[in-house]
């Protein structure tokens, strides 16, 4: 059981070095990162079946005990959202081997990739507000210098954004853990839980709405959220695709983590919340009407969705936190999905524009297929994955009553069919235009590569769908572990 | 001299954030290292009052009390080590910006430009 927990960390991380050891050979370098993610993947997924059966594993690592060591802690969220992280990740990875692109012309694609991974399931699984921050600056280290790889003139303006924007947000995280220690003197989740609450209440909320600008920014909420549409577009197609599906759902998992589990219900900003989320669907969604390029247009569908998320956090009932984990599930799967089928159009056609684009139903019959399903999961139409997720939210918005937000989700979700509808009748339908095969320097195995990937992950969206029932009633157990935190607090911290 | 640090922090942050807010990169480089001075501070002074011993010799954990919490420090030197890394990745960026366009400035966003121009064509100027 210690060697689950920790070992999704440390593999990707050994990995990595592994991969700058042997950058002179490419192939190799393949085959580490995929054997690395595929095992890492397994291992989740028998962590997740241990976790559901048995509670919440924790792993003191160096044999330290709680308040004072470094915590590892494995529970029913976080593990869930790490396995289908770890999966995404490998689909991703296929797609780029496939590519000509970033991950032939550079050796530091693999290793990069791989301390990306660490980072990602480094914050997912740490027990302690100063290991998050850590785990969220290995992650965004390794992000960093995935967006500026290849170093063209808008990647270099862009990246100077995103990496400006992230170093003041990891400044303030820095200065909330401050205030956070000098308040009570522990970083541990677990132990944080038991000591804010002894706190006057203002101290609490101000130290609450800092971790929620923090993870805010992270996760781009309204009005947070400049930065995203312009940075992400600039990137090579998998790395944008990776990021679209996981960076910002890993500031959704912080907030959800923190607000939950270490202040008390008295201090749950939920109107606060309320608002933003709204606000955040409206402004996203608005924006991504607006656009005409392909990667900037879903830029901003990523904006929109991230509301759904803090919608179903603002509730702070066991449905609407149940709601908000399935929907993350299934935006991290389409998300990528639909970035991926971007970067095939882009490859296909060398243009995004949509006003450059015409007729591919005709001449990619199954890149329409592929973009039919991902789109119309993304609206919200049944029986598709994100039906699931937005039912789940309407549901449990009506449950508590708060008819204005389940209003605006609504509202909202038309619109995103109207966005969606936008690239179908501008890309798909018509006559085919006249800009040739680009894709001809791809050998027909890296083709078959990209495609069966992006294809594997539109099939996984399904699935999600097919098997509903049973993920719902997996983050449902989730969801009441969050809100009642105590098998939490007393598996890391002894009864 | 808590209550000094805690001026002097702010004063660092202050500095930074004006800085940040210029149009030339070397300038904000030099606001987010302020910045993150100014936090750094802070988090040292989390561990309570300055002034007290950091090391124990042979006393026993019992006499501990009076001595410096080590757990500030640790994460100030980790919180060091990352701004220092991420701000040497910004000045490489900065000087490959300055190779691309031979200009120090941080360029409009492509967007507002693009408002600005659908602005000025549109109505009476």
């Amino acid at each position: 059981m210690t060697a689950l927990v920790a070992l999704p960390i440390l593999l990707p991380l050994f990995g990595a070095a592994v991969s700058v050891g042997v950058g002179r050979w490419r192939n190799l370098q393949r085959l580490v990162g995929l054997s690395v993610l595929g095992a890492v993947a397994v291992l989740t997924a028998v962590l997740l079946a241990r976790v559901d059966d048995a509670g919440v594993a924790v792993v003191q690592v160096g044999g330290w005990d709680a308040p004072v060591g470094i915590t590892l802690v494995a529970d029913r969220f976080a593990v869930l959202l790490l396995l289908v992280s770890v999966l995404t990740m490998l689909a991703v990875l296929v797609y780029a081997i496939g590519e000509p692109g970033a991950e032939q012309a550079h050796v530091g694609f693999h290793p990069l990739y791989l301390i990306l991974a660490a980072g990602v399931s480094a914050s997912f699984l740490t027990g302690d507000l100063f290991n998050l921050f850590v785990a969220f600056e290995v992650m965004l280290m390794a992000s960093y210098a995935l967006i500026t790889l290849g170093g063209r003139p808008a990647q270099v303006r862009s990246g100077m954004t995103y990496v400006a924007i992230s170093l003041i947000a990891s400044t303030l995280f820095l200065l909330a853990l401050a205030f956070v220690y000098a308040a009570t003197g522990t970083v541990n989740f677990a132990d944080l839980h038991g000591k804010l609450a002894d706190l006057p209440p203002g101290v609490r909320s101000a130290l609450a709405v800092l971790l929620l600008v923090v993870f805010g920014i992270k996760s781009a909420v309204f009005p947070l959220f400049f930065w995203l549409p312009d940075s992400y577009p600039t990137a090579a197609a998998p790395v944008t695709a990776v990021f679209a599906g996981l960076l910002t759902k890993i500031g959704v998992y912080a907030m959800i983590r923190t607000q939950t589990l270490l202040f008390p219900p008295d201090t749950w900003p939920g109107d606060l919340l309320l608002v933003v989320a709204g606000l955040t669907m409206v402004i996203g969604v608005l924006g991504a009407v607006a656009q005409n390029d392909i990667r900037r247009l879903l830029s901003f569908h990523i904006v929109s969705q991230i509301g759904y998320m803090v919608m179903g956090l603002a509730l702070f009932t066991v449905a609407g936190l149940a709601a908000a984990t399935v929907f993350i599930v299934h935006q991290i799967v389409v998300k990528t999905t639909l970035f991926l089928i971007a970067g095939l159009i882009e490859r296909r056609t060398g243009t995004g524009q949509l006003g450059q684009l015409s007729g591919l139903a005709r001449t990619e019959p199954f890149l329409a297929v592929l973009f039919l399903v991902a789109a119309l999961s993304l609206a919200g139409i049944p029986p598709l994955s994100g039906f699931v997720g937005k039912l789940a939210l309407v549901d449990a918005g009506l449950d508590a009553r708060s008819y204005a937000i389940v209003a605006v989700s609504l509202a909202v979700g038309l619109l995103t069919l109207f966005s969606m509808t936008k690239i179908w009748s501008n890309a798909f339908w018509g006559a085919p235009a006249d800009h040739g095969d680009r894709s001809t320097d791809i050998h027909a195995g890296g083709r078959r590569l990209m495609v069966g990937s992006t294809a594997a992950l539109a099939a996984f969206s399904v699935a999600i769908a097919l098997w509903a029932g049973p993920l719902y009633g997996l983050s449902e157990r989730a969801a009441g572990d969050l809100i009642d935190p105590t098998a939490y607090v007393e598996a890391v911290l002894g009864p | 001299m808590t209550t000094l640090l805690v001026f002097a922090a702010g004063v660092l942050c202050a500095c930074g954030a004006y800085l940040m807010l210029g149009r030339q990169l070397s300038r904000v480089i030099i606001g987010i290292g302020l910045l993150g001075h100014g936090v750094n501070l802070l988090l040292v002074l989390s561990g309570g009052d300055g002034g007290r011993p950091a090391f124990g010799g042979d006393a026993s954990p019992d006499e501990l009390d009076g001595f410096a919490d080590p757990l500030p420090q640790a994460f100030v030197l980790t919180a060091i080590v990352i701004t220092f890394g991420v701000v040497a990745f910004l000045l490489s960026l900065a000087y490959r910006s300055w190779r691309l366009t031979a200009d120090d400035a941080v360029e409009d966003d492509l967007e507002d430009r693009r408002i600005a121009r659908s602005a000025g064509s549109g109505g009476d100027q």
